[in-house]
């Protein structure tokens, strides 16, 4: 087991830098996801740390030992690919042991490291199976047993689901998690899910064009969001954002603007707040509580059922507005739990 | 119900077009086989469509053991396996070299590699009669002008450019990850290539084995000029015993040593054409 920090972290493909002086420490341990849309530079990051693209500065250190230059064999990882990449020509056991075999390691030790990698993963009857055999997920779950197999200190997976359809997504998503707690290794992730990053994640990165934007729990990145963009990234529907500025009178700090006035003096300003500051108000869905005594009245546009709740769109001032309701008769007003709304601020789009 | 198919003036046409394209390319094989099995008594009448009225093998075996290719007369059969043993260790090396070069410039991406294979696909441009003279020169300057390793060695470089083309393209059309997995499982530069690639590779293997069995084997100019007089291959003894006349000119004899020569070839394309077309078809593995 061993914990991954990655120091000033420079890649340069072609001409453009992907990556600039990155700085990231994973935990021993960790399940860490790297989330952000595609083309954000978090495969880079994690091919990287595979040593499979060469970096241009800073350095790489797995278990406190520097594997900057480092041969991908020699680094103590695994990484599962999104396009599973399993040798077509051997079979199961074969795509599973062909690391140990070139090792050197003994047949009986193989053979103990496989069967255990194909009781975990239900692989046992597959075997002998050639990798054109078998659906998608039976092949992802043989891609992540040759990732069990190594008995690697750090897993790597890049987007390992996003091949499988939406059901077996689930599925196999829990079983990586339950995988984890078992396992306890470290695990860094990528994926652009954000319900991936969610449920899987002792803490998320979110990324975009290479710079990581906040890395913290996922209940913290959901309630507290470092700025605009991870506020707006995550969470569906998306937050609702208001436009407008910050207000005191008598000791209240309200944001304010000319539709409406929310009493913002219990929030965790980050630096005092300064009167006429230009921001934007954030508020998720959930807290848009709507009630035919709210305080704001708006047009409901849009109601989209998801079974177990409905998303109600409301038209405010021109303003589009999501909310969760549970029953649509209630409608026509909404108020805002002014206790758990986000802060930015306008220019410089960070949390105040 | 099926619409009946009509002869309209069209298919009239394309019907009469497919017929004589066939007509064309049959008829000099049909004239070759037939003269081939007449006695020189029916040549000399000079009806070449003519069906043989006494058909008889004598010239299939006078072409095979007795002809004459200048002074000696052994017939064709020196020359047959001068020609096998030219064309094997040619096409197997070939090959060889071909997928290596191909895997390395596909995965390992060595600096230059760009530049390397233009290099080498410009050498797939220029004539090679340009190649000869300095080619012999350098042989000779090591010792192997006129000798079989000396041939062999002529055409694995003259067949390397086609070869790491063919591969290199195979091997691109593979997903990358393939190979980033295996080297994270710890494999070589050789292991990767025997046990991951060559094993994927049978398709543009069979493809390859096709085209260099079919140049080497019918190639004339490199192996009368790198072979040397006692290895000289099936298509160089096949143009002496042509050229060889005493007498009368044997035209069942030329005939059957020339179906004889072109055996091979021919033979393997009956075999692998299937095969063949899936090659060039399919090009990449199924995921």
């Amino acid at each position: 087991m061993s914990n991954v920090s990655i120091k000033n972290l420079q890649i340069t493909l072609g001409d453009n830098k992907v990556i600039d002086s990155l700085n990231l420490e994973v935990k021993d341990g960790e399940f860490v996801v790297l989330l952000g849309a595609s083309g954000c530079g978090k495969s880079t990051l994690l091919h990287s740390i595979a040593g499979l693209i060469d970096v241009s500065g800073g350095a790489i250190e797995i278990g406190g030992k520097d594997m900057t230059w480092v041969d991908p064999k020699d680094r103590g990882i695994a990484l599962v690919f999104q396009s599973y990449a399993l040798y077509p020509t051997m079979n199961v056991e074969k795509n599973m042991s062909f690391g140990l075999r070139i090792n050197g390691t003994p047949k009986e030790e193989i053979k103990r490291r496989v069967a255990r990698a194909a009781e975990m993963l239900h692989l046992q009857p597959l075997l002998d199976r050639k990798p054109a055999n078998l659906s998608g997920g039976q092949r992802q779950r043989v891609a992540i047993g040759r990732a069990i197999v190594r008995e690697a200190d750090v897993f790597l997976f890049d987007e390992p689901l996003s091949n499988l359809d939406a059901k077996l997504r689930t599925e196999l998503r829990r079983e990586l998690k339950l995988l984890h707690k078992q396992l306890g290794a470290t695990m860094i992730y990528v994926t652009h899910d954000q319900v991936e990053a969610m449920t899987l994640a002792s803490r998320i990165a979110v990324m975009k064009s290479g710079v990581i934007q906040q890395f913290d729990t996922p209940d913290t990145i959901y309630r507290e969001p470092a700025n605009l963009f991870v506020a707006g990234f995550l969470g569906s529907p998306c937050m609702n954002m208001f436009r407008g500025e910050l207000a005191v009178e008598g000791g209240r700090t309200l944001f304010r603007n000319e539709h409406m006035s929310v009493d913002v003096s219990g929030y965790a300003f980050r630096q005092p707040p300064v009167a006429g500051t230009r921001c934007v108000l954030g508020v998720r869905p959930e807290d848009t509580v709507v009630s035919s005594g709210g305080q704001y009245r708006a047009g409901t546009t849009l109601v989209e059922a998801m079974g177990a709740h409905r998303v109600l769109w409301m038209d405010f001032h021109g303003t589009q507005l999501a909310a969760i309701v549970q029953d649509e008769r209630e409608s026509g007003a909404f108020s805002i739990r002014s206790e758990a709304v986000s802060l930015f601020d306008e220019t410089s789009e960070l949390r105040l | 119900m099926k619409p009946a198919s009509r002869m309209t003036p069209g298919r009239v046409g394309l019907y009469a077009f497919l017929i004589m394209a066939a007509l064309f390319f049959l008829v000099p094989l049909y004239v070759m086989l037939v003269t081939s099995v007449k006695p020189m008594s029916e040549i000399r009448l000079g009806n070449i469509f003519a069906l043989p009225t006494a058909p008889t093998l004598d010239a299939w075996g006078m072409a095979w053991k007795s002809a004459c290719t200048g002074l000696e007369c052994e017939g064709i059969r020196g020359g047959f396996w001068n020609s096998v043993k030219i064309t094997l260790p040619s096409t197997v090396f070939s090959i060889i070299v071909g997928a290596v070069n191909g895997y390395a410039l596909s995965f390992w991406k060595p600096r230059g590699a760009k530049v390397l294979f233009s290099v080498l696909m410009m050498g797939a441009f220029i004539p090679g009669q340009v190649m000869l003279y300095p080619l012999v020169r350098a042989l000779a300057a090591v010792d192997l002008y006129s000798s079989v390793p000396g041939i062999v060695l002529v055409h694995v470089i003259f067949g390397m450019p086609m070869m790491t083309l063919l591969f290199r393209n195979y091997y691109a059309s593979l997903p990358d990850e393939l190979f980033k997995a295996a080297r994270i499982d710890g494999g070589g530069f050789w292991r990767i290539f025997f046990e991951l690639m060559l094993p994927m590779s049978t398709p543009v293997i069979v493809v390859a084995v096709i085209m260099q069995v079919t140049n080497i084997w019918n190639d004339f100019l490199l192996g009368l000029v790198f072979a040397g007089s006692d290895n000289l291959p099936m298509t160089v003894q096949l143009n002496n015993i042509i050229n060889t006349t005493t007498g009368e000119r044997l035209y069942n004899v030329n005939m059957a040593a020339t179906i004889l020569t072109s055996l091979v070839p021919l033979a393997l394309y009956f075999i692998s054409g299937r095969w063949f077309v899936r090659g060039i078809a399919s090009g990449a593995v199924k995921g």
